[in-house]
């Protein structure tokens, strides 16, 4: 039992130094090497344009939700004008980022996990490196780039169509009068909300990219090893999005605030 | 032009290359003989690299290659083409694609000149006027032949071949054949084949190498190792199983 213990905690350790490791070498390559633009716009338009529609449907429902689900509690205390501020807040500085990373990790980063890991079993990262490309190069950087890139303009949709759908909910279906809460959402919903919904998006996007490049880089052999990285890629980008965010918050809300 | 000292190689506990040593010259042509999962290809990666030995030195053109980072390995494998035992093709990329890859960062060479390099290649392999195909189109034979002509579109001073007729019917492997001699002689390349296949050694290799129990254990020509007597290498050509032990 203890032994097991330890195996867990060394392996955790030592997925954390290559994860690291990996990490290093992105940023090496940023500084020597020239990335190619028709891949970095390829993987946008992939990571970026494909994934709207998942993340306007997120964003638009869960706004939804948490006006309807606000309105309620707040009507008990004649609080429904606030409505709107609730959503604006909580869209901008957590829900917006959280969802979006967390459906973009589902999405993009199994997808990118299934793909490297397939190039692997099937030799074609060996024959990149055969051909003097460094699959960092090729592979990695740009979708980390397009992540960094991507995930930012896809939480700001998701924010506004989250708010836009509130707005709604609130307004024509619960009846909220919608002078006071659109003037009270602009009011409590301040920059800094914003700021740090977009600088958890930009961290939220290369902890998607890293994980899933680096399951697939090092997934195990065959259908079954291929499998199993993109399970992972996704459970462990999901988890470590969740357990960033908390301490994203902790530390920008006392940054910004 | 290529030499190896002292390699060894394990797997876990498992010991696949042991005080492995051997040279290559320039414009030679050499073949690594062995049983599957001698080591062959183990072998082979560490040539160009693709793996990192225990303990020993992998010298190309004087230079160790053991101690570069992957970064430095890169500007050696300009040196190098390599045919994969599956192709390795990239299935997300044309034949013509494929085949530019070494082009895709050198922003020297004009498009033109790209196109008419990959369709010269192409010819040089005998598949002309299948650049818009896909991998997934082709059969076993014309990726070998891709592939091959992704390895050598740079003008490579030495080609690898892993198991380069392996998975093909005896007519589609003697093109190969011919096509290893032909790229050979074409390019002036040092050639290092990796094989089982007797008749591909037979043809291809001017020096013979046999791995057997984790080291080289015979080195000769051609005729040297198929007219030896030595019981190990006579089993080895005449493909005879010994009963006592278990092959599967």
């Amino acid at each position: 039992m203890i032994q097991q213990g330890k195996s867990l905690i060394t392996d955790a350790l030592e997925g954390l130094g290559r994860l690291t490791m990996l990490a290093r070498e992105c940023f090496v390559s940023l500084i020597t090497a020239k990335v190619s633009w028709r891949d970095l716009l390829y993987q946008i338009y992939f990571t970026g344009v494909k994934s709207q529609s998942v993340v306007l449907i997120t964003g638009a429902f869960t706004g939804m939700v948490l006006g309807a689900q606000t309105y309620f509690q707040f009507h008990k205390v004649r609080m429904d004008t606030a409505t709107l501020a609730v959503v604006g807040v909580s869209m901008c500085s957590e829900l917006g980022p959280v969802l979006t990373g967390l459906m973009v990790a589902g999405r993009v980063g199994a997808a990118i996990a299934a793909e490297i890991g397939t190039m692997r079993v099937t030799e074609q990262i060996d024959a990149l490196r055969t051909l003097a490309t460094h699959p960092v190069d090729y592979l990695v950087v740009p979708r980390l780039l397009a992540l960094h890139v991507a995930l930012p303009l896809l939480t700001i949709e998701a924010i506004t169509v989250g708010i836009g759908a509130g707005y709604v909910v609130g307004v024509f279906l619960l009846g909220i009068d919608p002078v006071y809460s659109w003037h009270n959402m602009l009011k409590y919903t301040d920059v800094s909300d914003l700021m740090v919904g977009l600088i958890k998006s930009v961290i939220f996007g290369g902890i998607v990219a890293l994980i899933g490049c680096y399951k697939g880089m090092n997934c195990g052999e065959g259908a079954e090893g291929v499998g199993r990285a993109t399970t992972e890629a996704v459970v462990y980008s999901s988890i470590t999005i969740l357990i960033t965010n908390f301490f994203l918050t902790m530390t920008l809300g006392r940054m910004l605030s | 032009m290529i030499e190896v000292r002292q390699l060894n190689k394990s797997f876990g506990s498992h010991q696949i290359l042991e005080e492995v040593s051997f040279q290559i010259e320039k414009g030679e042509s050499v073949v690594i003989l062995g049983r599957s999962g001698g080591g062959k290809s183990v072998l082979l990666k560490h040539l160009i690299g693709l793996l990192r030995p225990d303990s020993g030195h992998v010298l190309i053109e004087g230079e160790d290659i053991v101690r570069m980072n992957e970064r430095s390995l890169l500007r050696v494998r300009h040196k190098f083409g390599m045919l994969f035992q599956s192709a390795a093709l990239f299935d997300s990329m044309t034949v013509e694609e494929n085949v530019a890859f070494a082009f895709r960062q050198d922003r020297v060479i004009k498009p033109v000149e790209i196109g008419r390099k990959v369709a010269e290649v192409l010819d040089l392999v005998d598949l002309p006027g299948v650049g818009k195909k896909k991998p997934s189109e082709l059969s076993g034979g014309m990726r070998k032949r891709v592939g091959l002509a992704r390895a050598i579109v740079d003008r490579p001073e030495i080609v690898l071949y892993d198991e380069p007729t392996t998975g093909l019917d005896p007519i589609v492997s003697d093109s190969i054949d011919r096509l290893i001699l032909r790229v050979r002689d074409h390019l002036d390349v040092t050639t290092v084949v990796v094989t089982h296949d007797m008749r591909t050694a037979r043809r291809c290799g001017q020096r013979i190498f046999l791995l057997h129990n984790k080291r080289i254990y015979a080195t000769g020509t051609a005729d040297e190792i198929f007219n030896s007597t030595d019981p190990i290498l006579r089993q080895f050509v005449d493909g005879v199983s010994d009963p006592k032990e278990a092959i599967f």
